[in-house]
């Protein structure tokens, strides 16, 4: 894949360079990095990172140090759908581990692993900030919230149906 | 019924829209604030009002921007902290997504005060919907004049801008939010020189929490005398708690600082008690990182008195006893829950979250993760807890930033108040693993000893 910004993503960029003072434009890394994953493919690979360098004047490792930092960043290939389960205490509470373990016997998939189809990678993350709609995941731009077996099914039948696009965070 | 003062216009149908919120009285701060009052006027409220900052170290805000220096010719910066992050909380996220004008109002009002031109909302990036709903509540803003070059003729000029964070719960440390703002790796920076003096690009600059800016449109809008009428002692106005965990209804809260625990928890009016007929055994009243307490000590405090939703009764009898109201995010456990299995997922939590500057915490933390899940596995020794307990010891205060001690204080009082529940653990390797510990005597009475 080559990498190379649309026009429309590069008007986004100039955008978000605007935000901040003149000189100040490595401020706008971690927003165009977002915009990086969502335009190429849903992770960020060295070439995408060093492209970004290049389109913020910045140095690649300047670019390489935020990436890896980050945990929204995916540094290696990722299914089509994205399923992120919090598992942090009060997810805990309320039956995370269950959810985990329905994915698994339903998609064959375990965290950090992708089925066989490219569609689904399972990802457990750390508090998602949804204690009170336990348990969660995120999917996309938006959480699925109060999940159980049958919510879940419903989110799977919904990925491949509907196909939207990847990633829209 | 508490008063409310955020939340309560948060249901009134098409709130989160310009026309309804200033329909219902929006933005009258701005418009007392820029026609009425200089800038040392509206701090000077702030500090009668005694707000504490809502992040979670409740420190005074009145104090906080009054240390803000004001050097010719710099700018100053005010940012937001909507990086939200510490389990259990959720309260930002509630306010910015159902009344998010009500945060662009508090920040045009703060602005001013502060001399702040160009201020910033840090928000955790996995909060991607609400950045659309803050961007378009000021575009909203601007384009009714709330925002822009030279607001409602006072000369003031003033821009708000939304920065996405990208997953990192130690950028809601201020400094570390600092460094991400600026488009880096979230090392929190050695202080001082605190923000006040060298934050943002090395200007002058105010890091306050979401809630704790909103409250500044009921402060001007009403007067901070007002407002300090409001709650118990040195705990003043509202507080927004989000509640989760083993409750029936789970959610966010705004109570005014009069109440008891006992009634937070059982009263129908908030968390209407425990779900599913259970008994509670346990709970952490603010945040992950403040010290879990038994069902008798959160009722009561060591001297046998009710305990308050207030920052001083939370706190009452120290770490040895008591707690801390932190960031609101109450997390209450049923008698069905284990302790050790709660505290290996929060250990986790902070080794993911540690940014691997200090030693203490960058290894410590993976240390207790491990020993945690093998003695909840069955697999722990009883020097384990010792080592444990040790471990933490030298976490506490040997760090650069907060998380140290935000990771070390729930394994301390996990161990201080649950310690038969991680011996039996280790006693019972192959029980453990079918079925929990139990409730014990964690609800039982306590002794009151009345100091001779």
């Amino acid at each position: 894949m080559s990498v190379q910004f649309s026009e429309k993503a590069m008007q986004e960029v100039q955008r978000l360079v605007g935000r901040y003072p003149e000189g100040k434009h490595k401020s706008a890394l971690i927003p165009v990095l977002h915009l990086a994953q969502q335009e190429f493919g849903g992770w960020l690979s060295t070439e995408t990172m060093d492209y970004v360098a290049t389109v913020l004047n910045l140095k690649p490792i300047e670019v390489y140090e935020v990436a890896t930092f980050y945990s929204m960043y995916n540094l290696k290939p990722v299914g089509k759908y994205l399923f992120e389960v919090c598992q942090t205490g009060p997810c805990m509470l309320n039956g995370s581990d269950d959810i985990v373990a329905y994915i698994y016997e339903k998609l064959g998939i375990k965290p950090g692993e992708t089925t066989a189809d490219g569609l689904f990678t399972l990802k457990t993350v750390e508090c998602l900030g949804a204690c009170g709609y336990a348990p969660m995941m995120q999917l996309g731009k938006n959480y699925r919230e109060h999940l159980t077996k049958e919510k879940v099914d419903a989110v799977v039948a919904e990925c491949r149906n509907t196909a939207p696009p990847k990633t829209d965070q | 019924m508490g008063r409310k003062l955020l939340l309560d216009k948060a249901h009134v149908d098409g709130i989160r829209y310009y026309d309804v919120y200033r329909r219902e009285g929006g933005y009258r701060s701005v418009e007392k604030a820029l026609k009425t009052m200089s800038p040392d006027a509206v701090t000077e409220e702030v500090k009668k009002s005694g707000l504490r900052g809502r992040g979670g170290a409740g420190f005074p805000t009145g104090m906080k921007w009054s240390f803000l220096a004001k050097p010719e010719g710099v700018s100053r910066y005010l940012v937001v902290n909507a990086d939200e992050s510490e389990p259990g909380t959720f309260k930002d996220r509630y306010l910015m997504e159902f009344i998010p004008h009500l945060l662009i109002e508090g920040m045009i009002t703060s602005s001013f005060a502060l001399g702040s031109n160009r201020s910033y909302i840090y928000i955790r990036g996995e909060y991607a919907w609400i950045v659309d709903i803050l961007e378009q509540a000021i575009t909203e803003a601007k384009n009714n004049g709330w925002l822009g070059k030279n607001i409602l003729g006072s000369g003031f000029d003033c821009e708000i801008y939304v920065q996405r964070g990208a997953g990192a719960y130690i950028c809601g440390e201020e400094t570390a939010l600092l460094e991400s703002l600026e488009g880096k790796r979230g090392n929190p920076r050695i202080k001082p020189p605190f923000p006040a003096v060298k934050g943002l690009w090395d200007c002058p600059t105010v890091v306050n929490n979401v809630e704790t800016i909103a409250a500044v449109v009921p402060i001007v809008n009403e007067g901070g005398e007002e407002y300090a009428k409001i709650g118990i002692g040195k705990s003043t106005g509202t507080k927004l708690i989000s509640a989760c965990g083993n409750i029936k209804k789970q959610g966010v809260y705004e109570i005014d600082m009069t109440i008891s625990v006992e009634e937070f928890i059982y009263s129908d009016e908030y968390c209407g008690g425990i779900a599913n007929g259970k008994r509670l055994k346990a709970c952490i009243p603010g945040g992950s990182s403040v010290p879990i307490l038994p069902a008798n000590l959160l009722l009561k405090t060591a001297k046998g008195e009710a305990r308050m939703m207030t920052y001083e009764s939370l706190a009452d009898g120290g770490f040895a006893t008591g707690s801390m109201m932190g960031s609101g995010g109450f997390i209450v456990l049923d008698e069905t829950q284990c302790v050790v299995k709660h505290t290996y997922t929060l250990a986790r939590f902070y080794r993911h979250e540690s940014c691997g500057q200090c030693s203490p915490c960058r290894e410590g933390t993976g240390w207790m993760e491990k020993i945690l899940l093998n003695i909840e596995k069955g697999k722990g020794k009883m020097s384990d807890i010792d080592l444990l307990w040790d471990i933490q010891r030298k976490i506490e205060g040997n760090t650069i930033c907060p998380l140290g001690d935000a990771a070390a204080w729930p394994v301390a009082a996990a161990i201080r108040h649950f310690r038969d529940e991680f011996e039996w653990h280790v006693q019972n390797p192959e029980d453990c693993l079918k079925r929990n510990y139990g409730l014990a005597g964690y609800a039982d009475p306590l002794k009151v000893v009345t100091p001779a």
